[in-house]
């Protein structure tokens, strides 16, 4: 007698919910993979439109070449004042800012109370949370003039300038993620080294430190990557003058300031906007590569405390 | 033909009934693989329609590996491979045919640690059954209450079935989990450890329900207490793993009183007696 | 031996006090920004301000048209990276396998993230503007927005599923649930808040940016509210930059008042969000 069987069938059981779990399945997978689809597509689209550049002034011409006069009748399209005002803005906000940000992070993890700790990250927060355009204005306002002022220059529109303003926004960055590495060194690590009789900063420097150094490297790369591909605060604050500077009190003109500035004003199809297209492409590169070294070096850090 | 003029009304009938009388499995040379590791081997045994079951043996044996064979949650661990035969009522659970959404209606089961949903009471007990379509609030409101009843919560929450459950004790809580899984109106309940973290008192509740239980429900319990399985169960399983090279397999299953009394095999006696494990 | 337990215990408290003063000056760089912007922000915002046009080549007037138009873009982002983004942390945190498919997914979702906002720009323009043709507009802003701000909801999708214990999942399987069925009655609910937060805290980030939209939908001055998904708009951060640097004469309170409008915005709806999931924790306890 099948009696159990027949008496089940008591509740409607909606038929097609099989089916529906089978579709959304999916659905869901697909949407899954946008990551890769828009990754690929980016790439795909900035080296489509810059086929007219590599094919008429072609890629050597453009890295090596010092001077961008993209405007004259015979255009000169050399990529290294760029470049060159990319690198010093970025490694001058590096330097001011790595320094200080590892300090405040090891502060933040290892000294400060659990009071002081929420309150400064919080803190810290709403810093990564201005945007850069804001950071641009008030930069404008108060460091531009100070700079003026204080290296003598007849204006404070500089590299220099650029380079405070953005030592300040990527240090969000680097101290959270510092201290999220340094956060992540076990408990019984500390411990050890107190009882052997370190005092709590021996501990941190011989042991916590060197245990979370990939993860604070890692930091550090991602506020780079932060820094080269910031726009807006150093199109206002460099002065983008596109010479190759010789010091830091120079103008420059960046990567992200020149497509920035110029891609609003090009020919539609034209070759100076392909070029944009190509030094987008070179930019998308760079920061590609330094994302992805950074990921590694995170994935290494996060494994080692994976027993 | 009594059965036939019963489907009609059988949306509301079935419901206010206790409809199941419980199931019947038959393995048979049952093995499960995790990865590459046979884990368990060779398990033939058939459990009793409306009876209490206890699979007992040391830990890692396999106990909780072979109950999820028995309502296919096994499916739902990527690596786990089941061999061998279960048959359910005759049907064969691994089968073409066998939906394991739809077996997991007909197999409840419990968990070691009380799960209840973050919803409330009422909304825990009541998602079985929505999840198979029943929407009539007067439907819904008696399963809920008699499940609550027959999991011996009902007394304590009925004034309030809108509350959190996760404001409920854990006694209650797994005393809960008991009513959710009740309120699929399941033939066969598995219960891993239910009241392994519990203590005596609800632990002593969980007992008492599981006797009121067995009248119409199959019962199948994985317990690590000796005098629980020993008050409990009709039927014993004792499962061994005698080392980690090779696959747990099923000692013996027999009575319990006699298997408590008379067991079969030196090492279910040494077991038993707290001699090893 | 006292020598060297003096000098470690004077080591140890040089070093507490130079790492404290780093924090310190960090701490209060930021206190100093927002400072200044409330401080010389506030004159500038009145009802009027909040509710007029822009007038007299921008010199006077508010910036009601420029609020529109970045609540338009905010929307139409939501509209477009919500969905994607938490189906795309669902499929991470509830049906991916560890595979090499998974591990290059989530490395193309952080490295999404670090793809400055500028190539997202150029991006927008390429496929939205020109190749699907939806000119300078809210579609195309929006669709660019979108894409920066899905690495951010996916990851903070995946995160919140991943803290829901798989006891419940478990449980629901057990009662004869699907996968999706349980996924969507009892692992979203209780993942809410803390998918409601960190989408929120994505779209706050995409608010302010300028880059993405400067070729993709801004208009320099528009007196008119946008009609269509087609229209162009102002928006607050793009009208900062050209207030900042391309009008001259203006008077500074607007331009200051403008940004305020913008960190104000971004950043309470951040810290409600926050506030609420703290809340929403607090309550349920696993
Ligand atoms: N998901 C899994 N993946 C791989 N191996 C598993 C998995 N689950 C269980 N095992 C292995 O299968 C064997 C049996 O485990 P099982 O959990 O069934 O034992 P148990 O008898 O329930 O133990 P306990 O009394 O401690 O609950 C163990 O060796 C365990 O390591
Ligand atoms: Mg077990």
């Amino acid at each position: 007698m099948a009696r159990s069987s027949t008496t089940r069938r008591r509740i409607g059981r909606p038929v097609s919910s099989r089916a529906a779990d089978g579709a959304v399945r999916k659905l869901i997978t697909a949407n899954g993979l946008v990551a890769i689809l828009i990754l690929a597509a980016i790439f795909l689209f900035l080296a489509f439109n810059s086929q007219r550049a590599l094919q008429e002034v072609g890629i050597l011409t453009m890295l090596t070449g010092r001077e961008w006069y993209p405007t004259i009748g015979v255009p000169r399209f050399g990529f290294l004042p760029l470049m060159a005002g990319s690198m010093v803005v970025t490694l001058t906000a590096l330097v001011m800012s790595v320094p200080v940000s590892i300090a405040a992070a090891v502060f933040v993890s290892e000294f400060a109370t659990r009071r002081v700790k929420e309150i400064s990250k919080s803190i810290i927060e709403f810093m990564a949370a201005v945007p850069s355009v804001v950071y641009g204005f008030v930069g404008l306002a108060v460091v531009v003039p100070w700079v003026k002022e204080v290296f003598q220059l007849s204006s404070g529109l500089s590299a220099l300038s650029a380079a405070v303003v953005l030592a300040f926004m990527i240090a969000p960055t680097i101290v959270s993620i510092a201290e999220d590495a340094l956060h992540a060194v076990p408990n019984e690590l500390r411990q050890g080294s107190l009882a052997l009789g370190n005092t709590r900063w021996q501990t941190t420097y011989k042991v916590v430190l060197p245990s979370a150094s990939s993860g604070v490297l890692a930091g550090v790369m991602l506020g780079m990557g932060r820094a080269i591909g910031e726009t807006m605060a150093v199109l206002m604050l460099t002065g983008n003058a596109a010479i190759l500077p010789s010091s830091v009190f120079d103008s420059v003109r960046t990567i992200t300031g020149t497509i920035a500035a110029e891609m609003g004003n090009v020919v539609q199809g034209g070759l100076h906007q392909s070029v944009l297209f190509n030094l987008g492409l070179v930019l998308f590169t760079i920061t590609f590569i330094i994302n992805l070294v950074a990921d590694l070096v995170l994935e290494k850090q996060r494994k080692r405390w994976r027993r | 033909m009594a059965l036939a003029s019963e489907k009609k009304g059988a949306m509301v009938i079935g419901i206010h009934e206790n409809s199941s009388n419980g199931g019947e499995f038959e393995l048979r040379d049952v093995s499960v693989t995790y990865g590459s590791e046979l884990a368990v081997a060779g398990v033939s045994m058939d459990i009793e329609r409306c009876a209490v079951t206890a699979l007992i043996g040391p830990s890692g044996c396999g106990k909780s590996t072979l109950l999820r064979c028995l309502n296919r949650m096994n499916d739902e661990v990527s690596n786990a491979t089941v061999g061998g035969s279960i048959k359910l009522d005759g049907t064969d659970i691994y089968g073409k045919d066998m939906d394991p959404v739809e077996l997991r209606t007909r197999v409840g089961q419990v968990f070691q640690k009380p799960n209840p949903f973050p919803m409330t009471i009422y909304d825990n007990v009541a998602y079985g059954p929505r999840t198979q379509g029943l929407r009539q609030r007067g439907a819904l409101d008696d399963l809920v209450e008699r499940s609550l009843k027959r999991a011996a919560l009902w007394t304590e929450v009925k004034k309030d079935l809108k509350k959190h459950a996760f404001e409920l004790s854990g006694g209650q809580q797994q005393r809960l989990c008991i009513a959710r899984a009740l309120a699929t109106q399941p033939e066969v309940l598995l219960m891993d450890e239910p009241a392994s973290s519990l203590d005596p008192i609800s632990t002593q509740q969980i007992e008492d329900t599981i006797a009121e239980l067995k009248s119409s429900v199959t019962i199948v319990i994985v317990t690590h207490n000796m005098q629980q399985a020993a008050r409990i169960s009709d039927w014993t399983a004792f499962m061994l793993r005698e080392s980690m090279e090779e696959p747990a397999a099923l000692v013996e299953v027999g009575e319990t009183r006699s298997m408590f009394t008379n067991p079969g095999d030196k090492r279910t006696e040494a077991y038993i007696t707290g001699r090893f494990g | 031996m006292r020598t060297r337990i003096r000098r470690a215990k004077a080591a140890q408290t040089a070093a507490m006090v130079l790492t404290g003063l780093a924090a310190a000056f960090i701490v209060a760089a930021a206190l100093y920004l927002l400072a200044i912007i409330v401080m010389r922000g506030l004159p500038g915002v009145s009802w009027e301000f909040l509710t007029q046009p822009p007038r007299g080549q921008m010199k006077e007037g508010g910036i009601f048209p420029v609020i529109v138009g970045t609540l338009a873009l905010t929307g139409l982002t939501a509209a477009v990276s919500l969905p994607v983004g938490i189906a795309a942390g669902i499929y991470l945190s509830e049906y991916a396998t560890r595979g090499r498919v998974t591990r290059i997914v989530r490395l193309a979702i952080s490295n999404m993230a670090g793809v400055p906002s500028i190539v997202y720009g150029l991006f927008g323009l390429a496929l939205f503007v020109n190749l699907m043709g939806f000119g300078k507009s809210i579609l195309a802003g929006g669709l660019t927005l979108a894409c920066l701000t899905l690495p951010v909801i996916i990851t903070a999708t995946e995160e919140a599923l991943r803290q829901i214990p798989s006891d419940l999942r478990q449980a629901s399987l057990a009662l004869g649930a699907t996968r999706w069925r349980t996924i969507y009655r009892v692992v979203l609910p209780a993942a809410a808040p803390g998918i409601v937060t960190g989408s929120i805290l994505g779209l706050s980030r995409a608010v302010g940016e300028t880059a993405p939209i400067l070729f993709t939908a801004v208009a320099y001055y528009k007196r008119q509210l946008p009609t269509s998904l087609l229209s162009d708009v102002m928006a607050l951060p793009y009208h900062i930059y050209i207030m900042a640097t391309q009008v001259t004469g203006r008077p500074d309170e607007i331009v200051w008042g403008t940004a305020l409008v913008l960190v104000a915005g971004v950043t309470l709806v951040s810290v409600a969000a926050a506030g609420w999931r703290s809340l929403q924790r607090r309550k349920v306890r696993w």
